[in-house]
């Protein structure tokens, strides 16, 4: 499937970085198409946060090149990272717990009048019109988020996500707090942008999401790549295989 | 409800505004909890609520001799160093941090103006500009230290409120410029110290700056964007910077900020005591964040108002004046000045619940 596709939109070439010591990501190659949604998956601990949190620019790779649509790019803070039109939605959510959800939305980007100063009236009403499309129970717009349920200040970071455009999106389990009908909701969104050309990383633990989602998954074990796979030639117990044993099975390691 | 919000604009605000009301009632907070919720929103209130309850008992205990244009006025007068140090000093509250080294700043910011214009005989506008320029680029520091090389802001300007003491008596030689010296040769450094008189009451320049300051500032934070980062800075650098804030260059900005607010207290601190002295000023550090404290902005960052600052220094102001009107000893205000922060602290805890 890979292959005469093009240029890939992201391609992560032997990206390492390390923690005083500990191999947090060990040598790991991962690429993606326009188009596709790639599944990260692994135990916990297995480096898939810190993977993409090189790609969102929370840290910065200790060797290792990014690549985007063939460019290398140098990315050392999220600001870069949104200057190629990488949004992410963090495991952590990374919101102000003082703000509204308005603000958190457009933290950093905040929409201004012609004299230079934020409109809420705006902000609130672009908030209102994507939250009702990911998550159409919200109502509190003028509470701080620390005030949300776990489920509510998922909705807000991937509304966060989604609003600006992204050309790459990485979601960092974004699903885990969400009630099923939400999660039924996000997984529409993420075939609607699949569909819109986007490339997404999508670390989930549900490897049946993941088989229902994605295009290929990656496989990491204590900071390295076990493999990649397409999810239409493996089963679900395939996929399990590689997370537990740490390696491709028989039949399909070619 | 949720098909009426994909509907027109204005049924859409009106239908959320029937959901705010139901929010209430749904959540059954009962008055406690809506006070909570008010307070949250609204963190200048409890200040406020002090500032005229304060007003109104030493107005009712001394009469006209408290409640007049004269005496009230003369409130705004006593607290215009502090409050504008104060306003300095929340800045750098809302981001988590906090500034020792701010009584320091302003003296030092003073004594340069001064030596400046009457050592080396500069026009005292250049001196003026030297002395802001030295306090900004003394906050610099102190930002720089804290966001860049993050260290704690405790510890920065425990060590900043040293070297720029030490510094000031050294430079200075611990020389006081005489009042009636500036008078004659450079009466632009008194600047602040001008007095004009409104029906009774008697404002300084120092006192308008003050309050222009800090609406200026309220606005600033609460109406662009980098007021906005900083309080995200203050409740969440790591958030904040993973949503595309420039969380250094934010701190930095906010400590010289701060650096240049205190030279300018500097100036204002040669109005009041007319002459320029080294000595002077020692406690603001403490009286500001006493003010911050008891205006209600959170030591946690991220949440607080400046205009609660300025009802914070006001109300010290209030009981300073009412106290001594009264004949009391000045303890009794050092009493009641520590049981308000420790009250205020409380409240603080009490609104953060409502987050919890
Ligand atoms: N900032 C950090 N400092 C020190 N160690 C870290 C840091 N971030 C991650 N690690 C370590 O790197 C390893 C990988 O962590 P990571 O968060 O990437 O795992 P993960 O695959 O996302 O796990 P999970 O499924 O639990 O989210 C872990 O051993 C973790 O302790
Ligand atoms: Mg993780």
């Amino acid at each position: 499937m890979a292959e005469d596709r093009g240029t890939p939109l992201v391609e992560l070439n032997d990206i390492s970085i390390s923690f005083g010591g500990i191999k947090a990501v060990d040598h790991v190659s991962v690429d993606l198409y326009p188009g596709e949604v790639v599944g990260l998956l692994g135990h916990n601990g297995a480096g898939k946060s810190t993977l993409i949190k090189c790609l969102s620019g929370a840290y910065q790779k200790d060797s290792g090149e990014i690549r985007i649509r063939g460019q290398k790019v140098e990315i050392n803070n999220p600001r870069d990272a949104r200057a190629h039109n990488i949004e992410t939605i963090y495991q952590t959510l990374a919101l102000a717990d003082n703000l509204d959800a308005a603000s958190n939305l457009f933290l950093g980007r905040e929409i201004t009048t012609a004299t230079g100063l934020v409109d809420d009236a705006a902000m609130e009403a672009e908030t209102r019109k994507i939250m009702a499309r990911l998550n159409p129970n919200f109502r509190k717009f003028s509470s701080p988020v620390s005030a949300l349920s776990g489920g509510q200040r998922q909705s807000v970071a991937i509304a966060r996500a989604v609003y600006f455009n992204a050309k790459i999106l990485i979601m960092d389990e974004p699903t885990a707090a969400l009630g099923p009908q939400e999660t039924q909701m996000v997984a529409e969104l993420i075939q609607e942008l699949k569909r819109q050309g986007l490339g997404i990383f999508l670390i989930d633990h549900d490897v049946h999401q993941v088989k229902a989602l994605c295009d290929r998954a990656a496989v990491m074990k204590n900071g390295k790549l076990v493999g990649v796979v397409n999810v239409d030639e493996v089963s679900t117990d395939d996929i399990l295989a590689m997370i537990i044993a740490g390696k491709k099975p028989e039949h399909l390691a070619a | 409800m949720s098909e009426t919000t994909q509907s027109s604009d204005s049924y859409e605000s009106a239908a959320n505004r029937a959901e705010r009301v139901a929010e209430f009632e749904q959540h059954n907070r009962g008055f406690v909890g809506r006070l909570q919720h008010i307070l949250h929103l609204n963190p200048s209130f409890v200040p406020l609520i002090v500032l005229l309850g304060s007003i109104l008992m030493f107005g009712l205990l001394l009469g006209s001799k408290f409640f007049s244009p004269f005496a009230l006025t003369l409130i705004l007068q006593q607290v215009q160093i502090v409050g504008i140090v104060a306003a300095a000093q929340s800045l750098v509250i809302l981001t988590a941090g906090i500034d020792l080294s701010v009584g320091a700043i302003m003296v030092f910011s003073s004594v340069v103006m001064g030596q400046f214009t009457f050592r080396y005989g500069l026009p005292p506008t250049i001196a003026i500009a030297c002395g802001l320029a030295v306090g900004t680029a003394i906050g610099a520091l102190n930002g720089w230290l804290v966001a860049r090389v993050k260290l704690p802001p405790f510890i920065v300007t425990l060590g900043m409120w040293q070297i720029v003491l030490a510094t000031n008596f050294l430079y200075s030689a611990n020389e006081t410029i005489r009042s009636q010296d500036i008078e004659a040769q450079a009466p632009l450094l008194q600047l602040f110290g001008a007095k004009f008189d409104v029906g009774g009451a008697v404002l300084t320049v120092g006192v308008v700056f003050m309050l222009i300051l800090v609406f200026v500032l309220a606005y600033v934070l609460k109406h662009t964007a980098w007021g906005r980062h900083v309080y995200a800075v203050g409740d969440d650098p790591e958030a904040a910077e993973l949503s595309g804030v420039n969380v250094k260059r934010t701190l930095i900005q906010v400590y010289a900020l701060a650096g240049l607010i205190c030279a300018f207290a500097g100036w204002a601190l040669i109005g009041r005591i007319g002459s320029v002295s080294p000595t002077s000023g020692q406690l603001a550090n403490i009286e500001s964040i006493t003010a911050v404290v008891i205006g209600g902005i959170s030591l946690f960052g991220g949440r607080g108002s400046i205009l609660g600052t300025l009802f914070g220094a006001l109300i010290v102001g209030v009981f300073t004046l009412g106290l001594r009107l009264m004949g009391a000893d000045a303890q009794w205000t050092y009493l009641l000045i520590g049981l308000l922060i420790i009250a205020a602290v409380a409240v603080d805890q009490w609104i953060r619940k409502v987050s919890g």
